[in-house]
């Protein structure tokens, strides 16, 4: 028999970034008991890490914005495989979302009449991102974080998620384990939301921390809920590629955004040689009026260098690929050069991407406004994760709810920057709402005791190997596989190749041992992490074999344009009766007359 | 690639040493990717807190050659390689293992200081009016990533342990954030100089050292929270004016 402490609650919450607080400030309020597990400390999740802003089409820079752009924008970027309701609620709710952590006490950066200021993103046809220079997620997460702690919100810092628990077909709740003791936790709760985050870890070069190994999707589907779009992982294009140990940290699209251009290494902003057709007459065809735009003429038409993510991140990889990168094996990103156009110079810059200019200098010894930064293409966002319902975030689990990253639908095969912060407070209030409101109907569940018991022993056997393999190895094993085989340029026999290597690595995780006891012990939680990280794998590679076309954040090599009849489909992997990981297509869902018309008329 | 060693405290609660470990030095590596590469090679159990590894989400504080600083800030070239790398756990927080430490007295701490409370909306639509000047007075606050360096190096909690009547200089850098918020309405004068101990700091700036924000905590911060205490409590001439005016306060 398993040993752990146990707790009641009727919305537990997994997951305590942007998404997962919303959510607990929405259930809370609801008038509900509300636990909040985190895998870190509070305040550590990885929405610090935005930096650009949150997308709302708030209207206060240009007054043509409205929900109506916002939304055609956002099915534009996602190659038309969103669905629909739900970037039509994102687009609607978001300035309200903005506007209630302006009421938290968030800061943003003004309008000279005072405002919230909106700046410039890739696919946003108007200034849209609220923003704090260029820490907006970390001013995000501690106005939710500083306001959560005062609505009588459980929280449970430390704590990882083994296996969600359920009471016949129904959420009963979640077993884990705290990291400083490594004790196993129960936490019984009516409805469960899901708000982990994405799965960059499955790769080498990430802008991600260690914690993002899908556990969310990889929860959900073991509970029985489908995943949805896993084939789409968003490479963002602007990633710190030199020195070697900073490979993959993020570098802002703001800096584009602000007047930053790419260059190839003759000099030539290569970018202007490959605007997609859906795309070109929304966007500039001389350097000069791209710079206007980024410094606020309403008549000028955007650079090439705020096309979307995956357009972007291709051209690239097409530049370094014929020869014509950088040292390192990127290009160059130079904001230094709009020094001498705009008043105060450097000191202007400094002052739009602080967190940019300190990185660079401290982690590259790099003067940004002095000098080109070198970047390359890094794992960023997974557009892909749990299946949910557009309106109350509900997975096919009943009581199992998500939002943010885990969850799929908003982004299709691209997201827009600017869009993720957004979709975090959008859908993760959304989610609260409706966990606290099927709590409330329901009566309480009991887990099934033998699947706790199942998890537990499950957890503790790595100890119990005398010898084997240390799990890092195996996690850096698979990371390869993902990175070259899976990667951001995809083709059939690299794909099977890479399916073909899974189950040596699901055997090698099933063997590692590890060293020490189960006090704060990261080669334990590695240990169990591999499973997750092992699981939406594969869903990774089976869902980008099936799609024999290139939308998106997907691109195959060896069917290089987009295909029609994969333009209607979204693709859903599930676990079948046999314990295997079935797929099926499924129609993107039918948009309505009005949403149709909306469409048309921004074509 | 050259080699370093790393002298690393590894312990449980109380007790532990250092141990030495070798690891090879690559160009640009921070403290950090060294930890990494001895953890997944040498000691998968070594425990360490750590995000983003890069400067924003503020986990991987620890004492590197005896200074507090972030791991993933701090490069290898910065640093003599031809003598052991110390690293050890912040020292002012009870250890829990290795370089991992409690520091859930700051969250506590926090929690105990009053909430923000706008002003109403000055538009119909909910929303305020604020200059970007006023902002940014307090969006240098708002910089704080709650690495708890500063609260590491402040001799009032690191010599003194005075955890229960002095909430330490990230919570007055917090507490400044909210009582120079433009919107903001409540009052936090009496608890700075009663519970959160703001008279026990003596200015000397040993947290605006280790500031990896370049916060100004004491100049901009402290001192001025201390100032509003002083005319609030200490002014001869609004005492004076208070005794007559019969509005005596505490």
């Amino acid at each position: 028999m398993a040993e752990y402490e146990s707790y009641q609650h009727d919305v537990l919450v997994i997951g305590a970034g942007g998404a997962g607080l919303r959510a607990a400030i929405e259930a809370s309020a609801a008038g509900v008991s509300v636990g909040v597990v985190s895998k870190s400390l509070l305040g550590k999740a990885h929405t610090v890490m935005a930096e650009g802003g949150i997308a709302a089409a708030m209207a206060n820079v240009d007054d043509r914005d409205n929900w109506r752009v916002h939304f055609a924008d956002t099915m534009r970027g996602s190659q038309y495989l969103s669905h629909p309701r739900m970037a039509q609620l994102h687009a609607q709710e978001a300035p309200a979302r903005v506007r209630e952590l302006e009421a938290w006490g968030a800061l943003f950066d003004r309008t000279p009449d005072g405002r919230i200021l909106q700046r410039n993103f890739g696919g946003h046809r108007y200034p849209r991102l609220a923003h704090v220079g260029d820490r907006t997620g970390l001013e995000m997460i501690r106005t939710l974080q500083d306001h959560g702690i005062h609505q009588g919100i459980e929280f449970y810092m430390e704590v990882t998620v083994l296996k969600l628990l359920k009471d016949g077909d129904r959420i009963a709740g979640a077993f884990g384990y705290d990291r400083e003791r490594g004790r196993f936790r129960m936490f019984e709760a009516k409805a469960v939301v899901l708000a982990t985050g994405g799965l960059g870890r499955a790769y080498q070069i990430t802008s991600n921390s260690w914690e993002y190994t899908g556990d969310g999707m990889a929860l959900a589907y073991e509970a029985g809920a489908a995943l949805k779009d896993m084939e789409f992982v968003q490479f963002h294009p602007t990633g710190m590629i030199w020195p070697p140990s900073v490979r993959g940290i993020l570098v802002t699209e703001a800096v584009r955004g602000e007047g930053g251009v790419l260059k190839n290494k003759d000099g030539r902003r290569f970018l202007f040689d490959d605007v997609p057709a859906n795309y070109r007459d929304q966007t500039a065809d001389n350097e000069e009026e791209g710079f206007r735009y980024t410094q606020g003429d309403k008549n000028a038409k955007r650079p090439p260098e705020l096309l979307t993510r995956d357009h972007v991140a291709r051209c690239i990889m097409r530049e370094v690929r014929e020869g014509r990168g950088s040292p390192h094996g990127g290009v160059f990103l130079d904001i230094a050069w709009i020094k001498n156009r705009v008043p105060g110079g450097g000191e202007h810059i400094k002052k739009k991407l602080p967190s940019m200019y300190h990185q660079f200098k401290q982690l590259a010894d790099i003067d940004i406004t002095e000098v080109p930064m070198e970047i390359g293409p890094t794992i960023h966002y997974a557009m892909g994760g749990v299946r949910v319902d557009p309106d109350t975030q509900m997975s096919d689990v009943p009581g199992l709810f998500a939002a943010g990253e885990v969850a799929a639908g908003l982004h299709g095969a691209n997201r827009l920057g600017g869009n993720s912060l957004s979709d975090l407070l959008v859908f993760g209030k959304r989610a609260g709402e409706y966990a606290a409101a099927y709590a409330k109907e329901h009566n309480a569940a009991t887990a099934n005791k033998e699947e706790v018991e199942a998890a537990a022993r499950h957890a503790l056997e790595p100890f119990e190997r005398a010898a084997g393999e240390g799990p890092y190895l195996v996690q850096r094993d698979l990371q390869q596989v993902m990175q070259n085989q899976v990667g951001i340029v995809r083709k059939q026999g690299d794909l099977q190749k890479a399916l073909e290597a899974l189950p040596a690595l699901q055997a090698r995780a099933g063997r590692v041992a590890v060293e020490g006891n189960r006090e704060y012990n990261p080669g334990w939680h590695t240990s169990v992490d591999l499973g997750s990280l092992l699981t939406v794998s594969e869903a990774i590679m089976r869902c980008a074999l099936e799609r024999k076309e290139s939308r998106g954040g997907h691109f195959r090599e060896d069917y290089p344009a987009k295909d029609e009849e994969f333009g209607k489909v979204n693709l859903i992997v599930s676990k079948g009766a046999d314990g295997e990981m079935h797929l099926s297509r499924e129609p993107v869902p039918e948009m309505s007359a009005e949403l149709k018309e909306i469409i048309k008329e921004m074509k | 690639m050259a080699e370093a060693t790393f002298r690393i405290w590894r312990g449980e609660k109380g007790s532990g040493g250092f141990r030495d470990y070798r690891t090879e030095v690559g160009p640009g590596m921070v403290v950090l990717d060294a930890i990494h590469e001895i953890q997944a090679t040498q000691a998968n159990d070594l425990a360490v807190r750590w995000n983003c590894k890069a400067g924003k989400c503020g986990s991987c504080s620890a004492e590197i050659n005896g200074s507090p600083r972030l791991m993933c800030m701090t490069r290898l070239s910065t640093l003599p390689l031809d003598k052991p790398v110390t690293l050890e756990p912040m020292r002012t927080f009870p250890p829990v293992k290795d370089l991992v430490t409690d520091v859930s007295f700051n969250y506590r701490a926090k929690k105990k200081i009053k909430p923000f409370q706008p002003r109403k909306p000055d538009r119909p639509d909910g929303t305020w009016t604020i200059a970007q000047q006023d902002v940014e007075r307090v969006q240098e606050f708002h910089k704080c990533i709650e690495c708890f360096l500063c609260q590491d190096v402040c001799h009032v909690l690191r010599e003194h342990h005075l955890y229960e009547q002095f909430i330490g200089p990230r919570l007055f850098v917090y507490t400044a954030a909210l009582e120079m918020h433009p919107l903001d309405t409540a009052d936090r004068v009496p608890e700075l100089r009663g519970p959160d101990g703001i008279g026990f700091c003596n200015i000397t700036k040993c947290c605006t050292k280790v500031c990896p924000e370049e916060i100004h905590i004491t100049d901009n911060a402290i001192i001025p929270l201390k100032e509003r205490v002083v005319d609030r409590f200490y002014d001869p001439v609004k005492r004076l004016f208070r005794v007559f005016s019969g509005s005596a306060r505490r």
